[in-house]
């Protein structure tokens, strides 16, 4: 008998066209296994199961009878707590909105719905995106599938966590410095964070405006591609949403899986790749192989430099806290969320987003504050913005030499829970390869290159393209998919260990 | 720039509404300067000629037809309101005690 939970979206949309499965055996399948391994993984943090069976049955049906269906009709999949669903719970992982039932869709949750996928659940993640492991979750941490006293990578651990565990074939994400990229590096699955304004943010619970971008996790490239198209696109709910088609990424990553790359330049960032980032021995070399088989497909391997990218994280933490001070201002006990009684309604307020807001979001929330502040707000915030325009330069200047640029998505494999929690910015150097895509605006991938050989824990590879070139990202990553599973004989999450079902 | 000070933290946490225990001070005012010190980093680099980029991809005159469309009933709106009253949300005395 089949196992359909190791099976791609793309074979069990097939299969489903062919009739050799139904979406409702599909969803119960993914169901039992979530029953089955959650417990120990913790990927979700509320599950569907009536809701997913219903749209099921009701693809099955309008199979039944003929009807046109979209591509993804009945592949069911995760979403991340920080999408608002209508009726279903939504928390962004923070205890300030638990219980909190929505009263509408987000444009991407609608989308969803559009394109008749069961949504089994909401994904744990750090509170309001953040952090880089999911130990800022308001509701416990997330487990690593590959080793379950790692973390899962952050902010969407419940996402990646939920792919990697075969709990779901796709899932959404949201990326604001890394919060996709990283977590499918540590846990060896595919993620992508669009071209900023690709897809739209109305029902985003929003952490930093200008750096949010919600986007596709998978475990393949194609996967990913096809949630992609099922995302993307103009909405008019969004100021910031981009006006044009979406990429044709799909095309580009079957283009991508004939392994042919002749022409392509393909830029090494100087600065994200050596000694200097602090990269791991293993990353290293799974990295140098990578670029290896890149090389045989027909792909040109230059050196280019980003020197600005020293000041991105720093830019990044002065940027990300002001916008999230503001944005979190609407969690003031009045229209949803907790309310902590306490005389009146400033007392209130202040007593409320003590109990109901954890430590990371505190910390971030103060910091800009007092980024923002009169007298501090030159130095740190305006400064912070130029140093985001250096960034773009830095971009312009290495797109201008070569197609796509490559790093390591992360210095290091996935660490152990609890190591780095009280420790913020050794927390925050896990993404300093992933943030300078976010000051930029620009598309970004991370797909899954190996396990370093010190410690048999994954390593991502990164994969950044001009704005609007999402494309580029699926051609050239469906490649060295393309080779590097052929290499290992399978998909890399077929090597992780078996978790114990209960 | 000088490092935060734990005065600092305790008056930005006050402006920020949130309340802060002493032993949520001694935690987090340590760690806050430490992060405060490494991003004071972004001062070093950028000259007065270098624009500042508050979008990373600029927009502009965005628009969408003044159309009158659904919206949220009254009742869905208040449906997560910690309390409510006459189809309003209610809330805690706003005016101090002398007003």
């Amino acid at each position: 008998m089949t196992d359909w939970t190791r099976a791609s979206a793309a074979d069990m949309a097939a299969a489903m066209q062919r009739g050799e499965v139904s979406s409702v055996e599909l969803t119960q399948a993914h169901l039992d296994r979530i029953a089955g391994v959650d417990g120990d993984v913790h990927a979700f943090l509320h599950i569907d199961a009536e809701g997913a069976l219903a749209t099921a049955r009701a693809v099955d049906e309008a199979r039944a009878n003929g009807e046109d269906l979209p591509a993804l009709a009945g592949v069911p999949i995760a979403v991340k707590d920080v999408l608002v669903t209508e009726g279903l719970p939504t928390t962004a992982g923070s205890r300030i909105l638990e219980g909190w039932i929505p009263p509408y869709d987000g444009t991407v949750t609608r989308k969803l719905r559009e394109a008749r996928m069961p949504i089994l659940g909401k994904t744990n993640m750090d509170e309001f995106a953040m952090g880089s492991s999911t130990e800022h979750s308001g509701y416990g941490a997330t487990h690593n599938p590959w080793d379950l006293d790692r973390i899962p990578g952050g902010s969407g651990g419940g996402s990646a966590a939920a792919l990697a565990a075969f709990e779901a074939p796709l899932a959404i994400g949201s990326d604001t410095g890394g919060s996709i990229r990283q977590p499918a590096s540590v846990t060896a699955t595919v993620g992508v964070k669009p071209t900023y304004g690709g897809v739209s943010r109305y029902g985003a619970i929003a952490l930093a405006s200008s750096l949010d971008q919600l986007g596709p996790c998978a475990r393949t490239v194609l996967d990913t591609a096809l949630l992609h198209e099922v995302m993307g696109g103009h909405d008019d709910m969004d100021a910031t949403s981009l006006d044009e088609p979406v990429p044709a990424v799909v095309d580009a990553a079957r283009d991508g899986a004939r392994r042919d790359l002749s022409g392509v330049r393909v830029g090494v960032i100087k600065e994200l790749s050596g000694a200097e980032g602090g990269f791991q021995d293993g990353v290293k070399q799974r990295f140098d192989e990578a670029l290896e088989h890149l090389r045989a497909m027909g792909a040109e391997i230059v050196e280019v430099s980003c020197p600005s990218f020293e000041y991105a994280l720093a830019a990044y933490y002065v940027i990300l806290p002001s916008e999230a001070s503001s944005n979190l201002a609407k969690f003031d006990s009045v229209r949803f969320g907790m309310r902590v009684e306490k005389g009146n309604v400033e007392r209130t307020m202040a007593a409320t987003r003590a109990e109901g807001f954890g430590d990371e979001v505190k910390r971030r929330i103060i910091l800009g504050t007092y980024a923002l502040s009169a007298g501090y707000y030159d130095a740190y915030y305006g400064s912070a913005q130029k140093v985001r325009t250096l960034v773009q330069r830095d971009f312009d200047a290495a797109f201008a030499e070569v197609d796509v640029l490559v790093s390591p998505t992360t210095p290091t494999t996935p660490f152990k829970l609890g190591e780095r929690v009280d420790d913020p910015m050794a927390m925050y150097l896990n993404d300093i390869a992933t943030i300078p895509a976010n000051l930029a605006g620009i598309p970004g991938m991370s797909l899954p290159a190996g396990t370093a050989p010190e410690d048999g824990l994954p390593v991502g590879f990164q994969i950044l393209a001009p704005a609007r070139e999402d494309a580029r990202l699926y051609r050239v990553g469906a490649a060295l998919e393309a080779a590097l599973v052929d290499e290992w004989g399978g998909a890399l999450t077929a090597q992780a260990p078996e978790l114990e079902v209960k | 720039m000088s490092s935060l000070e734990r005065s600092d933290v305790e008056r930005l946490a006050a402006l920020a509404r949130i309340d802060m225990s002493d032993g949520d001070l001694d935690r987090l005012s340590g760690q806050l300067a430490v992060i405060v010190d490494a991003v004071a980093k972004v001062a070093e680099v950028a000259g007065e000629d270098v624009p500042a980029t508050s979008h990373p991809i600029p927009l502009s005159n965005v628009h969408r037809p003044d159309a009158v469309r659904p919206s949220l009933a009254q009742d869905a709106a208040l449906a997560a309101a910690p309390e409510a009253e006459e189809g309003r949300f209610r809330v805690p005395q706003i005016l101090g005690e002398d007003a």
